[in-house]
């Protein structure tokens, strides 16, 4: 009984002594549960956090290779922030870490699964020395501002053709008026240049139709 | 010398001219078309700004003032020639006086110099119009850099906002020598805006007349739609007192009486010769007195009722902001000493840094915490350019439906600009059909589609790289002293060399009373003398100081604060140019003038001509 009790002690002071704070190998998480979920945050409770060990264990199993397992995620220094360090030892030799930039990896390519876990963000769920790899810009085809530039250019350019168009046949129509209007006067003045026929009546005999009658 | 005849003989003429002449369908669309000359821009994002600078409700002392002698008088003055003389600006000074007709020459030009940049204005505000159909909208985020690491460093540095404005839509080089090349982008958006334009100026008045219905009034609703949604924001009150809480130790500034005297004198659009183009085409008996009246005075209320949504956004907008601040200070303080989150609240702050600072001064001091301070981001508003494209576009991605109240913004700039746009080309194209200078045989549509395509070629140096700085100086050296000096000797002109006794029976003769005594004395000497004195102040304000201007400059060391520097030698000569060169006209035609007339007078002298009664 004496020598389990010894021998957990000893494991337990060696994963001590694996993880701390600011080790080498080790990262820092920070979680923002309640900024992310407000009313339907979760409290935070070993469960969760052997679901955080468990998630990246899977992580690094997807990017080695390797059996990873939970007990290979050691984590320490847990505060009420929601903040903890961990550290991942290797799953063949348990005394020794993983190398920070192979985890680093790992965390990376997994990332999506394990915000997802946690129902967080890259900016909920941080990892203190992993940048988020931020999202690839949307492929600009065709770039939308210019689709709604072709609408306005094209309603102004059919505008102005209208517009055109209608002066074009009003100026056609007006001219028609008046080559008719100047007949008309002209027949008129022909007619008065007959002599006094604004002062009497106006005496159909002696009216110019010859363009009526055909001779 | 031909002075125009009595009213009696005018009246004979009159079924000529109103025959051949172009006329309002009726007195609304004339009203409106002057108030929308009037009511532009500036009304939105000039004169908020100088209220906020000069002491708020107290710039409306200065300002009224201002309007009252100086702006309606002047207005009502064009208003009346032009109606009378029915003519536009070059027809009008050479009747009042063929030595005064160079100020008609001096109205064309600044009317088409001032064309040129305000519609560049208008291009802007339609590439931010395309923009405003994303979602997200595209000032809102940092675009990513080339490795996927990071953010753009220029635009990590400023803001996304300044990074839409300065590097994606101006494309800006970091000084006026640097021209750059053809935004392609923003040329396009320029040929938009000049089509737009085409449209509604094709036929004149005419098609003016039809536009204005739309153009005047939208900005009006979409104020009001605005003041609603803005005094539900969370800030609009901070915002609005910040405006409007008087500072009367500022009516001490000389600055102030300077700066409302140019205003108001800006604002109504007086000595574009835009006014009295429009006026010509109205029937002679009107009462021009009642619509300067209405003119002034819509114009000016219309600046106050801008002012207020556009400060509540603001005071919006800085609310933000320093919650902002206020919460990464927070988020510093929770990560730094590990206590669990959300449990220092913006109203619990101050116990908790007070409880760290006494427990561990030394950790609080490494954070690096950010004084943040209300009134600080309450003073960061800008007057123009900044307002409506960098401040305005960041509060509006605060406000839910951000969409939505980009697109009505932009709309509603837009139609404020093409209106003044209007009395712009009107004062370029009706003293030109009135010279006569065009061939009967090219149709008016071809001929505003000169002026139009005309304009668009010459404004495409403001699609340089280096337009911004180029538009900035048109806009202080053209849109200003030239202004300036015009006004001043149109009233000289009108009261003292066409007399003012000639001018009131006019003026009794349209309205059919005769102007009050206020008319008198502000026509004859007050407004004269405020004019004199503003345009002196303004010289020498502007004299004693060597020009500098606002440069957008990554590498500078400050940045992303602006990089203050010099014109060149041969930028300053353009800007002196462009002074001078408007109002060379005045003297120049009416020295011309005077050389014929020595002409006549030495010829008759030699060989006098008996048949002449003279």
């Amino acid at each position: 009984m004496e020598d389990v009790v010894f021998l957990l002690l000893c494991v337990s002071s060696a994963a001590a002594q694996l993880c701390a704070p600011d080790a080498s190998n080790g990262y820092k998480v920070r979680l923002s549960i309640l900024a992310a979920l407000g009313d339907e945050a979760y409290l935070w409770n070993d469960s969760e956090m052997f679901l955080f060990r468990a998630a990246l264990a899977f992580a690094m199993r997807t990017a080695d290779g390797q059996n990873y397992d939970v007990s290979n995620v050691l984590v320490c220094d847990e505060t009420p922030r929601v903040s903890f360090w961990f550290v991942v030892t290797s799953p063949l030799n348990p005394t020794q870490l993983v190398e920070r930039r192979q985890v680093e990896e790992a965390v990376r390519k997994s990332r999506n699964r394990i915000n997802s876990a946690f129902l967080l963000t890259d900016k909920t769920l941080e990892f203190l020395g992993i940048p988020p790899t931020l999202a690839a810009p949307a492929p600009p085809s065709p770039p939308p501002w210019l689709i709604v530039f072709g609408v306005v250019m094209g309603a102004a350019g059919a505008g102005i053709v209208l517009v055109l168009v209608t002066s074009v046949m009003q100026k056609r129509r007006k001219k028609k008026e008046e080559q008719t209007g100047i007949d008309e006067v002209e027949e008129e003045s022909r007619a008065e240049e007959n002599g006094t026929a604004s002062d009497g009546v106006y005496n159909l005999s002696f009216s110019d139709n010859d363009r009526l009658t055909q001779m | 010398m031909d002075t125009p005849g009595s009213a009696e003989q005018m009246q004979d003429d009159e079924p000529k001219d109103i025959a051949e002449r172009p006329k309002w369908d009726n007195k609304v669309q004339y009203l409106l078309t002057c108030i929308g000359f009037a009511v532009g821009l500036g009304n939105v994002w000039r004169f908020p700004y100088l209220c906020q600078t000069y002491g708020g409700g107290a710039f409306l002392i200065p300002y009224a003032i201002a309007l009252v002698f100086e702006g309606l008088p002047l207005l009502h003055m064009e208003l009346a020639i032009g109606q009378r003389l029915r003519m536009g600006s070059i027809g009008v000074w050479n009747s009042i006086s063929p030595y005064m007709g160079g100020l008609g020459v001096a109205s064309l030009a600044v009317s088409f110099l001032v064309g040129l940049f305000y519609n560049m204005i208008l291009a802007w505000i339609l590439w931010y119009f395309f923009h405003s159909f994303q979602s997200p909208l595209p000032w809102r985020d940092c675009p990513i850099n080339l490795n996927h690491t990071g953010y753009v460093s220029e635009c990590e540095k400023g803001s996304a906002v300044n990074y839409f404005w300065y590097r994606e839509t101006l494309n800006i080089t970091p000084n006026i020598e640097t021209s750059g090349s053809f935004q392609w982008w923003l040329v396009l958006c320029l040929a938009t805006a000049w089509c737009l334009v085409y449209i509604c100026f094709i036929r004149g008045i005419e098609t003016i007349g039809k536009a204005i219905y739309v153009t005047v009034t939208f900005p009006y609703l979409v104020l009001t739609i605005f003041l609603i949604r803005s005094l539900t924001l969370p800030g609009a009150t901070d915002g609005l007192i910040y405006l409007f809480t008087p500072d009367w130790e500022t009516l001490k500034n000389p600055d102030v009486w300077l700066d409302a005297s140019t205003q108001i004198f800006f604002s109504l659009s007086l000595a574009f010769g835009g006014l009295i183009a429009f006026s010509s085409y109205n029937v002679q008996k009107n009462d021009c007195e009642r619509d300067a009246l209405i003119v002034g005075l819509v114009n000016s209320f219309t600046s106050i009722y801008a002012s207020i949504p556009i400060f509540a956004i603001l005071g919006f907008k800085a609310n933000e902001n320093f919650n902002k601040c206020r919460n990464w200070n927070i988020l510093r303080l929770t990560n730094s000493f590990n206590i669990g989150d959300e449990n220092i609240t913006l109203e619990n702050y101050d116990d908790w840094f007070n409880y760290f600072n006494n427990t561990d001064p030394s950790e609080v001091e490494s954070l690096n915490l950010k004084t943040c301070n209300l009134q600080t981001f309450l003073d960061e508003s800008a007057s123009g350019t900044g307002l409506a494209f960098i401040v305005f576009t960041e509060a509006v991605i605060h406000m839910p439906g951000s969409q939505v109240w980009a697109v009505l913004f932009f709309i509603m700039l837009f139609s404020l600009g093409l209106s003044s746009m209007f009395g712009n080309l009107e004062g370029v194209l009706t003293p030109l059909l009135d010279l006569n200078i065009i061939p009967a045989w090219i149709p008016k549509e071809v001929f505003t589609g000169l002026i139009c395509l005309t304009s668009f070629t010459v404004a495409l140096i403001f699609t340089l790289g280096s337009g911004n700085y180029w538009l900035g100086i048109f806009n202080n050296y053209v849109g200003s002293m030239p202004l300036l000096i015009i006004a001043f000797f149109e009233i000289i002109s009108v009261v003292y060399i066409y007399g003012i006794n000639r001018f009131n029976d006019d003026i009794e003769w349209m309205t059919g009373r005769r102007p009050n005594i206020f008319w008198q004395a502000t026509w004859r000497f007050i407004s004269p003398l405020m004019l004199l004195v503003v345009f002196v102040a303004y010289v020498v304000v502007e004299a004693e100081k060597r020009p500098t201007y606002n440069a957008w400059n990554p590498d500078y060391v400050n940045f992303p604060l602006a990089d203050v520097q010099h014109y060149p030698e041969w930028v300053y000569t353009i800007c002196v140019l462009l002074s001078v060169l408007p109002i060379v006209s005045i003297p120049l035609v009416a020295f011309y003038r005077f050389m014929g007339f020595l002409k006549k007078y030495i010829m008759n002298r030699n060989n006098p001509n008996p048949y002449q009664n003279e």
